[in-house]
């Protein structure tokens, strides 16, 4: 994010935070700048310190050091005017079981003095009408993601932080949740923090994207940014049956990594007329055989893979 | 209040309420089981019919029809020997006619001394006869009360020509006068038990529950009044509790015509200070655990021992003396004795005022102690 930016225009400020648990080192020193209606997504393996940083940031957390400001403001004696204007989705909330769908909403819009128009509205939007009348405890993930969304939103708030919005989703109800946020975007009134691990999700909906790992920030930029410099990815399988605990031959001035688990490896390149040859002269050496090559455009994971020589969502799997 | 605030505290309190009534275990376990209770309990324990009495009289295998023609001799020929059928072996009945306390069957099963341990092990029997050339043996734990009961009674019968059962400047008048049952003494401590039991366990683990689910988090990322979410559900508690004494209260005065003999303005008064004591400990319990399996134990741990010792089923007096200035000051125990006192020795405000105030205090220690530790998340 360009320095120059001036504070007070930016929604979301975070200057060298530091955040530890009893051993664990969650936050090691972030600083960021979010301006208004920018989606940024903090995008990163599980247990980067997404959750943490976005906790310390909706004021539920303490940092130990460093500041926070948004919107100007910091939490201390801000807490109730910083509220109304945050939209917050924790990961994994759940509801009270017996109350309805827009009995839920209904209860949370009393909290911000908002009309029943507004929860309308909400159902609307989150595509929850024809599920009003429905007990919470009988939605489906999908739904229930899209109510603490809508839930999110009832204060139309300026600051919207969703933390994992659609894990654990099936790819159409993953598709509902972005359609809604997309329709967001396009006002413009909103600055979005979206944690994720899910690279296409970072992609498709942030202006801006920040790789987390292990508490610290590893690359940030807007996708061609990112991307920038990276060529392309090839993907290949090996007739070869590797030993499980037989370690994958270095190959010295390749990027290559091997997936044990998948038994398939990523190489990337930057210059495929020099770095081609030398990739099959390394197979001919070590007695590899070819099975399946794949080329194609460097992703994010990709790109996660060459600053941490781990996968992004291989982590979940995991 | 802000008229700002009152959306928020109605739909607070609408929250809590439909909570706790779409629960159909809640209407079950709150209202139905305490009249379950009332009614087992208080048909055991005060409408006493016809008591069967059974005890072993030693036969030596194969004696069994001279031993049971012995028997019948002793009883004078007044009870009958029951032949052996499929299911029960050959066995001697007798039965006391007493009008004013019900009769009573003695029913003597012939076994060895073997069989005769086991039952009694077992708990079937309490009282062990034996016939020695013309003398009654008694064999019993002298230290269990209803086995020197029968004793007594037996002891009476054998001796006294079996036709003399009252003695003529004697006369039994059996209490059922309300207010003395065993019933009138327990719809109080019920009531008392209910309070406890749905405050901690409505408010307590209803909380432990929704701090490990995110929900106290989720809700305190908004305005939301902290107070009021804590107040609403105390308030919506407070009414549950009113709700189900009240149909107990009016079950107990259809079946067993129970009245309120004290004030009721001090009924009220002690069952809204004895809601506010609970709810003040059931915070102060909840106040730190997202665990709801160490909120189980932390529960159980308070209401446990409060129903034991506090007199809910028995009277306390039972305890060693030096325990009971101790066990009047537990708050179960104030509450219940209050009640008590309300009901049954038309205690009026004079009286309960005291109990009253300081469950009132022990509601605002805890309250305030618990909300000052209090973890929203």
């Amino acid at each position: 994010m360009p320095q120059a930016f001036a504070e007070n225009q930016a929604a979301i400020i975070v200057k060298n935070v530091h955040k530890s648990f009893k051993i664990v080192q969650a936050v090691r020193g972030v600083s960021l700048t979010i301006p208004h209606g920018e989606f940024v997504g903090l995008l990163g393996p599980n247990g980067a310190g997404k959750t943490t940083l976005v906790e310390m940031i909706e004021g539920i957390q303490k940092p130990d050091s460093g500041e926070i400001i948004i919107d100007g403001k910091q939490w201390h004696g801000n807490r109730e005017e910083l509220h109304k204007i945050i939209g917050i989705s924790l990961q994994e909330t759940q509801f009270i079981d017996k109350l309805t769908v827009r009995e839920t909403l209904t209860l949370f819009a009393s909290f911000y003095e908002l009309p029943s128009r507004r929860v309308n509205e909400i159902l609307e939007l989150t595509g929850l009408t024809e599920k009003s009348k429905s007990y919470v405890v009988n939605l489906s993930g999908g739904q229930r993601q899209r109510l603490a969304l809508g839930l999110a939103l009832l204060n139309e708030p300026r600051i919207l932080l969703l933390d994992e919005p659609t894990t654990g989703l099936d790819p159409t109800a993953r598709q509902a949740i972005w359609n809604i946020l997309l329709t967001l975007r396009e006002e413009r009134k909103t600055s979005l923090i979206l944690t994720t691990h899910y690279m296409e999700e970072a992609e498709f909906l942030c202006d801006y994207i920040i790789l987390i790992d292990q508490g610290k920030i590893l690359r940030e930029g807007t996708l061609p940014q990112l991307l920038a410099g990276q060529q392309k990815a090839i993907e290949f399988t090996l007739e070869n049956k590797l030993d499980d605990a037989m370690e994958f031959p270095a190959a010295q001035h390749l990027n290559i990594y091997w997936n044990p688990q998948q038994a398939r490896g990523t190489l990337l390149i930057k210059d495929l007329d020099q770095e081609l040859p030398l990739f099959f002269n390394y197979l001919k050496n070590h007695q590899l055989r070819l099975q399946n090559l794949e080329c194609r455009q460097q992703t994010l994971n990709d790109l996660f893979i060459s600053l941490t020589g781990r996968k992004i969502e291989d982590e979940i799997e995991k | 209040m802000k008229l700002r605030n009152s959306q928020q505290l109605f739909q607070l309190f609408m929250a809590h309420l439909k909570e706790i009534i779409r629960e159909p275990g809640v209407i079950f376990w709150g209202i139905v089981f305490p009249i379950l209770m009332a009614l087992g309990l208080g048909i055991a324990f005060t409408k006493k019919g016809e008591q069967i009495k059974t005890l072993v009289i030693i036969a030596p295998t194969g004696q069994v029809e001279q031993t049971l023609n012995e028997v019948d001799r002793l009883f004078q020929q007044r009870g009958r020997i029951e032949p052996a059928s499929e299911k029960t072996p050959s066995l001697y009945t007798f039965t006391l006619i007493n009008e004013k306390v019900g009769n009573v069957t003695y029913r003597l099963i012939p076994a060895d001394w073997e069989q005769a341990i086991i039952l009694l092990k077992r708990g079937n029997i309490d009282l062990i006869l034996e016939l020695k050339e013309g003398k009654v043996d008694y064999h019993f734990d002298p230290g269990k009360p209803e086995a020197e009961l029968l004793y007594f009674q037996l002891s009476k019968l054998l001796n006294s020509g079996l036709g003399v059962t009252v003695n003529s400047s004697e006369n039994i008048e059996p209490l059922t006068l309300t207010g003395t049952r065993y019933i009138d003494f327990l719809i109080p401590g019920l009531i008392a038990m209910g309070i406890m039991m749905s405050s901690l366990w409505g408010i307590s683990y209803g909380i432990i529950e929704k701090r490990s689910k995110k929900l106290l988090r989720r809700m305190i990322a908004t305005p939301m009044k902290r107070s009021l979410f804590l107040i609403t559900l105390i308030t919506v508690r407070t009414v549950m509790n009113f709700l189900e004494a009240a149909l107990l209260f009016l079950f107990a005065w259809i079946f067993f015509h129970i009245s309120i003999q004290g004030n009721i303005l001090a009924l009220l008064l002690m069952f809204v200070n004895g809601n506010i004591a609970f709810s003040g400990i059931a915070i102060f319990v909840c106040c730190r655990t997202a665990n709801t399996e160490i909120g189980n134990g932390l529960i159980n741990a308070v209401v446990l021992p409060l129903m034991v010792l506090s007199g809910i089923f028995f009277s306390y007096h039972n305890f060693p003396d030096w325990s009971i200035p101790f066990i009047q000051k537990l708050p179960l125990t104030m509450l219940a004795d209050g009640i008590r006192s309300i009901f049954i020795e038309g205690a009026g405000l004079n009286e309960t005022l005291l109990p009253s105030f300081i469950l009132l205090l022990i509601g605002t220690v805890f309250f305030s102690a618990g909300l000052k530790i209090f973890k929203w998340y």
